[in-house]
């Protein structure tokens, strides 16, 4: 599966998009539901709370292993996916289109600090070697 | 150098997620391991259990020999192809591994162990032949393939792919063995479905396992074994019982035999030892998902998950954990996970058998 070109992604593999409120949704990759597997629980942070960049705030765990998520910047809680929370099989349907919870980034200059789709697609290829 | 078993290409050509398991490169799953497990459950499915060993034990006096090297008591298997699940302990009580003793005749007896135990199995059966019965011989038997087609359609598909095994195995109960050819065909397995259990020789293993997928037979990897076997009540040798736990504080105390003089190595540890541990199945009432070595609050107690996953047929977080005696089925206990204490209920396992939930 391509890499949207339209997403930034953290080393951790989470993708981040910006939507047009200025908000950023959050989830993990399509390769990191790969490597994990059939996904069974997800735990997001509560709306609200404050997070720090590459701070762990929510949990996927696949019937195999539980498996930490990051802040990929600094911001508020402002949404989180219930859809995904009742149904976590939906990361593995489709990742990019299964976020996470919302923030809203502290400073919308962080993001560009992200990696984007190619060079989230040499990190990818560099692990697997 | 991972080793790999002769079904290995086969794994490979669909696109099997391999994995490290015992120093064995192994499917974990082919796609999905939920899916693979409904198959099970549902109709039936395969697994590559080559890097299981068979051991033949042969010689007269294997009989003795075997009431003595194990718990449970080999004087219950009476009729050619009779098996019987039991552990092998050492001196003090602990189990050293579980395996499944098949008996063919007097001077053949077949035993199945684990593969992450192959090494110190052997060397521990070689030091009790020396001791007990010098003149048997013990046949590690790597020439063979082990595969396992599990499920309420297994016998129908077997047959599909291997008529010739028909009146022999139709009339076979559970825990019974035949030679189909050269196929030792046992209606075994670790799944909690009907199924069989099938060694045949290395080079015969890829056709075989072709013969069973052309008949309908889905293959399915060591992942949805797992959740297959914590959902049928069956241990994990090194997760659930290992040389630092005795069988009877290992929910294993049916497969341990202390009636009459019989004198096992493992006995007096077993009869002197207070037992103060118990395992229990868990079923959390909380979202999350129960693992292994996460803490339990009971009552009487703390104890500890020994093996714990989402049960796809429960569509609910289960466990095996060992807790003080005295907590009882229908308590409600807590369980930390990641900092957080979440409620979970005490039950009797198996939590599912055929395809029936019973929990």
């Amino acid at each position: 599966m391509s890499i949207p070109a339209d997403l930034k992604y953290t080393q951790s593999h989470e993708w981040v998009r910006l939507e047009a409120d200025g908000t950023v949704s959050v989830g993990i990759t399509h390769h990191a539901q790969e490597l994990l597997g059939d996904m069974v629980f997800v735990e997001n942070p509560t709306v609200g709370r404050r997070l720090a960049a590459g701070q762990e705030c929510a949990v996927v765990e696949s019937v195999k292993a539980a498996s930490d998520v990051y802040a990929p910047v600094a911001g508020e809680v402002v949404a989180v996916n219930e859809a995904v929370e009742s149904a976590p099989e939906r990361i593995n349907q489709d990742a990019y289109a299964a976020w996470m919870f919302r923030l809203r980034p502290d400073n919308a200059a962080d993001l560009n600090g992200l990696m984007d789709a190619a060079g989230y697609q040499a990190q990818v290829e560099s692990e697997a070697h | 150098m991972l080793k790999q078993t002769p079904l290995n290409a086969r794994h490979r050509e669909a696109h099997a997620k391999l994995v490290d398991f015992s120093g064995w490169e192994m499917p974990i799953h082919y796609g999905s391991q939920i899916e693979e497990h409904h198959v099970v459950r549902r109709e039936a499915g395969m697994f590559d259990v080559s890097h299981m060993l068979p051991v033949d034990l042969k010689g007269e006096g294997a009989r003795a020999f075997l009431r003595r090297l194990v718990a449970n008591d080999v004087d219950k298997l009476q009729h050619t192809g009779r098996a019987l699940y039991t552990c092998m302990l050492h001196e003090g009580g602990g189990v050293v591994d579980d395996l499944i003793v098949y008996f063919m005749t007097e001077s053949w007896f077949r035993l199945v162990v684990n593969a992450g135990c192959v090494d110190k199995d052997l060397a521990w059966m070689e030091e009790q032949r020396r001791r007990y019965a010098p003149e048997l011989e013990i046949k590690p038997r790597r020439d063979l393939a082990m595969i396992a087609v599990q499920g309420p359609k297994a016998a129908e598909r077997l047959w599909q792919a291997l008529p010739g095994s028909r009146s022999l195995t139709e009339r076979m109960k559970p825990f019974y063995a035949v030679l189909v050819g050269e196929m030792f065909v046992a209606r075994t397995g670790y799944t909690g479905e009907d199924g069989f259990e099938i060694m045949l020789p290395a080079k015969a293993a890829p056709f075989f396992w072709q013969a069973l997928l052309e008949a309908g037979v889905k293959p399915c990897g060591l992942g949805a074994r797992d959740t297959l076997r914590l959902e049928a009540g069956m241990n994990l040798y090194g997760q659930d019982m290992d040389e630092a736990t005795t069988p009877l504080e290992s929910g294993l105390a049916w497969t341990v035999d202390l009636t009459g003089e019989r004198d096992f190595i493992g006995k007096d540890a077993l009869l002197r030892l207070p037992r103060e541990r118990q395992l229990v199945g868990l079923v959390l009432l909380d979202r999350g998902v129960l693992r292994a070595h996460q803490k339990v609050f009971t009552p009487a107690g703390e104890g500890e998950i020994t093996s714990g996953s989402f049960s796809p047929t429960l569509d609910a977080s289960i466990a095996f954990a060992r807790v003080p005696v005295g907590v009882a089925v229908g308590d409600e206990v807590e369980v930390e996970i990641r900092d957080k204490r979440l409620r979970a209920r005490v039950v009797k396992y198996p939590f599912v058998r055929n395809g029936k939930v019973l929990v």
